[in-house]
């Protein structure tokens, strides 16, 4: 992401037309909340969860917090 | 979970009972695992084992008269192992001075007294020596172990004999040669004063010394206790010959004596009683199964020279002849029990701990949740361990306990929840009719798999019964059921309980084994039959479509295992359409097809497994009588029809009938029923939303397959993506990705614009609730 800059924004938020970039986002799952850096909507915080993140990390963090 | 309960369900598992050969040895030598070394040909290592045992292995290897032969399960299967000459083996090519046991290095304030240096004597002195006691050895003759020095069949080289005798030594022995205990000097009364116990070792010959009051019996010899080989007086131990008398000499009994002796006295010195956990002590018969008819017959490898022994190269293939005996019936047969590696014993245990933790990572929770609770383990079992009852309740327990993964169920359990709502459920008396004096209950995956076979189904039930058939479409529970969720179950039980009152408790029909099962288990009061024996019972319609079928082979549900009538009803009417099916074991013992349990919900691999396993059995087409097995069948390929294709089915190849995936399911369900209402009862349809169209690809479909994310749900997506504009626009392929979160989990669907609907490019979700501000 740090080229990101350099290149025209790939996600643009439908609702306010505008580029989404990094920031914070809350995450939360049984109880238990995290802070992560996403591409959310600067305006209305609508936030993108790529299918890596959510198939990947995300999945293995749901499975640990399951466990407890 | 009780305690007490796990415990007695542990025990019936037999896998950690010893092989024959060990129970059946005196000392419970681990012969299984010098067979497992030597067949590697790991001298060394099965020398090890012997050592451990044996206190004097060179000699001992020699001379032992192997009762362990006599047991062992080869015999079943060609010749029993040699298993001393064996033993001697790895003596004669493994020895090694400094793997022998060494000597514990704290010294015990304890003194032993062993009168005798005959075998069980010497063992005896070297047992205790072992654990630091202090140990005289009085022998009148000039030598130790003079019957072995004597031995002629054939005799012992002094070298070798002198080789195990520097045991003595090592463990720091006082042996008193030419010392006749019973002559003035040395008495057993003063042992009994200078020792804290005697060890009586005396050989055949009765006791002369009777400077104590030992109890004896008719020939003169000590009354021993045969558990603890405690004497009359409370300090004196007493074994080996002495006990058995002249006729007989057994070197491994003797062994066995003294070992067990010294347990005794040492059992004395800590305070400990002499009797308790003795159970297994010497030879005994084992529980262990051993199934040897799989065994090719193979005779003994016989030493070349009997007199030198095995070379090593014989004894690896006499070792290789060691099947070796385990039980693992239930792990053979399952692909859940042999995926954790282990056997039920150790998964009892694992499965119990995990319940009692309070804080900690619940890691056996998906183990509880694979068993498909197909009940074959307990039929192989020779102990029979229900298994899968265990399973289940270990998952009522953690649904009470709230540590029930969400992500296993929720799927399924959904789906339930779409089968006993209104775009499925209902329950009408026949048409014409106000009374009901039969009621067919389909089932909810045989209508999601072959909506039309349950309409004509119903058709023909309708015609040739009379009183009035009525229908009932909804899930009988059984999710609920598998998935511990008990108050699921029963409220999916009261209903349908209810609604047969309502109808006149009518003879219930069921066209699936599953709920036939949870109808006969769980509803007692329910009259219930299976169409196949009903059909079998009225026949069959006229079935007029000649095909030329390929033979086929019959795949039972696991859930008809005990149903003896129904297995054979279908095979009767399989007969009468001409297939004379190809039996791919005795029915009572057929697998699960991945789905028992949800389990292909918990652990998706295991299930694959499980199913193409079976899927293995036979290179024949499959027929069966489960909606739920055919559609697993076709999902991975084998081709396989259902009974009823036979029956009302209008396709050439029935056997090639796809997967309906769960999309799919759900949509003819609900067709099935708008199709009832409008053209049986005449009825209006449920409402059918005005759906857009969704271009989905095969390739994308069989992801949201795997991904268990259904057409609706990106249906649900997609229109709230457009009604709300919450999506997001990706520049680089102009398409856009939008999530929805009707429940648990967030979906997220990558579509462009096509025509009046949609194009579906990816979906996945995940169960984490992202951002606070975004819609859930």
């Amino acid at each position: 992401m740090s080229d990101e800059q350099d290149q025209a924004p790939q996600f643009i938020c439908g609702k306010c037309n505008i580029p989404l970039s990094m920031g914070k986002v809350s995450v939360a799952y049984m109880g238990n909340s995290f802070e992560v850096d996403l591409l959310r909507c600067p305006q209305c915080n609508l936030v993108l969860v790529p299918e890596d993140l959510a198939l990947g990390k995300m999945l293995k963090v749901e499975q640990a917090l399951e466990e407890k | 979970m009780e305690r007490q309960r796990v415990q007695e369900l542990e025990a019936q598992c037999i896998e950690e009972q010893p092989p024959a050969c060990t129970a059946g040895c005196p000392i419970h030598l681990d012969v299984r695992g010098m067979m497992d070394h030597l067949r590697k040909g790991d001298f060394a290592s099965g020398f090890g084992i012997v050592a451990r045992f044996l206190p004097f292995p060179s000699i001992v290897s020699r001379i032992c008269d192997h009762p362990c032969e006599l047991v062992c399960k080869r015999a079943e299967a060609g010749e029993p192992l040699r298993i001393n000459d064996a033993e001697r083996a790895c003596v004669d090519h493994g020895f090694k001075a400094s793997a022998l046991p060494r000597p514990q290095r704290a010294q015990r304030k304890r003194r032993i007294a062993i009168v005798g240096a005959g075998l069980s004597g010497l063992t005896a002195a070297v047992d205790l020596g072992m654990k630091g006691y202090e140990t005289v050895v009085f022998e009148a003759k000039p030598e130790v172990l003079g019957r072995i020095r004597d031995w002629k069949r054939p005799p012992l080289p002094a070298s070798l004999i002198e080789t195990d005798l520097e045991v003595l030594k090592t463990v720091g022995i006082v042996v008193r040669a030419n010392t006749s205990v019973g002559d003035d000097e040395v008495t057993i009364a003063s042992l009994v004063d200078d020792f804290d116990a005697i060890y009586l070792g005396l050989g055949s010959r009765p006791v002369l010394d009777h400077s104590i009051d030992l109890q004896l019996d008719e020939s003169g010899r000590a009354v021993i206790d045969p558990l603890t080989f405690a004497t009359s007086h409370p300090k004196v131990f007493a074994g080996g010959c002495h006990r058995y008398g002249p006729a007989v000499y057994s070197p491994i009994m003797s062994l066995h004596d003294g070992r067990y002796a010294a347990m005794s006295i040492d059992r004395m010195f800590q305070g400990a009683s002499l009797s308790a956990n003795r159970e297994t002590q010497g030879p005994y018969q084992t529980r262990l199964f051993t199934k040897t008819s799989v065994y090719t017959a193979l005779p003994a490898i016989v030493p070349a020279e009997m007199a030198q022994g095995y070379s090593a190269a014989e004894a690896v293939e006499e070792a290789s002849r060691c099947f070796p005996c385990h039980c693992l019936e239930c792990v053979k047969v399952c692909e859940y029990l042999a995926h954790y590696g282990s056997y039920p014993k150790r998964y009892i245990r694992e499965i119990y701990n995990n319940d009692c933790i309070v804080m900690g990572a619940h890691k056996t929770n998906r183990m509880a949740n694979t068993c498909s609770l197909c009940g074959l383990c307990e039929a192989v079992c020779p102990e029979h361990l229900p298994m899968a009852g265990f399973c289940q309740e270990a998952r009522q327990s953690m649904v009470q306990k709230g540590k029930m993964q969400s992500s296993f169920h929720d799927f399924p359990l959904r789906d339930m929840a779409f089968s006993n709502s209104d775009a499925f459920a209902m329950a009408r008396h026949q048409p014409g009719s106000t009374a009901s004096a039969f009621l067919f209950f389909p089932g909810c995956q045989l209508a999601a798999s072959s909506p039309d076979h349950v309409a004509a189904a119903y058709q023909y039930l309708g015609e040739r019964l009379s009183g009035g058939v009525g229908l009932m479409l909804g899930c009988c529970g059984a999710p609920a059921h598998w998935g511990g969720r008990e108050d699921l179950f029963q409220s999916a039980l009261g209903t349908i309980s209810a609604q047969w009152n309502d109808m006149g408790r009518p003879a219930i029909i069921t066209a699936c084994s599953s709920c036939y099962r949870v109808f006969k288990d769980n509803l007692p009061d329910l009259p219930v039959s299976s169409i196949w024996s009903v059909l079998d019972e009225i026949g069959l319609p006229p079935v007029t479509l000649g095909r030329n079928l390929q033979p086929l082979a019959i795949h039972d549900p696991c859930t008809t295992r005990q149903e003896e009538a129904v297995q054979k009803s279908v095979r009767n009417l399989l007969n009468h359409l001409g297939v004379s099916p190809i039996e791919l074991n005795e029915p009572g013992l057929t697998t699960c097809c991945g789905f028992g349990g949800l389990m292909s919900f918990a652990n998706p691999d295991v299930a694959d497994k499980t199913v193409d396993r079976r899927a293995k059995d036979s290179d024949a087409d499959y027929v069966t009588y489960c909606a739920m097995c055919r559609d697993n069948f076709a999902r991975r390929g084998k081709p396989a029809m259902h009974i009823l294709d036979l029956v009302f089915g209008k396709t050439e190849n029935p056997a090639a009938r796809e997967d309906p995936g769960f999309s799919r399911r759900q949509e003819n369900r609900a067709r099935l029923k708008n199709m009832l209402l409008r053209e049986v009862w005449h009825e209006p349809m449920i409402d059918e939303q005005d759906l857009p169209e969704l271009n989905v690809s095969p390739k994308v479909h069989a992801l949201a397959e795997k991904r268990l994310i259904l057409l609706s749900e990106v249906r649900d997506v997609i229109a709230h993506a457009e009604t709300t504009s919450e999506k997001i626009r990706d520049s680089k392929s102009g398409h856009f990705i939008a999530a929805f979160r009707p429940h648990a989990v967030t979906y997220w669907v990558e579509y462009s614009l096509e025509g009046e609907g949609f194009a579906v490019h990816n979906v996945y979700s995940h169960r984490m609730k992202v951002g606070t501000d975004q819609p859930s």
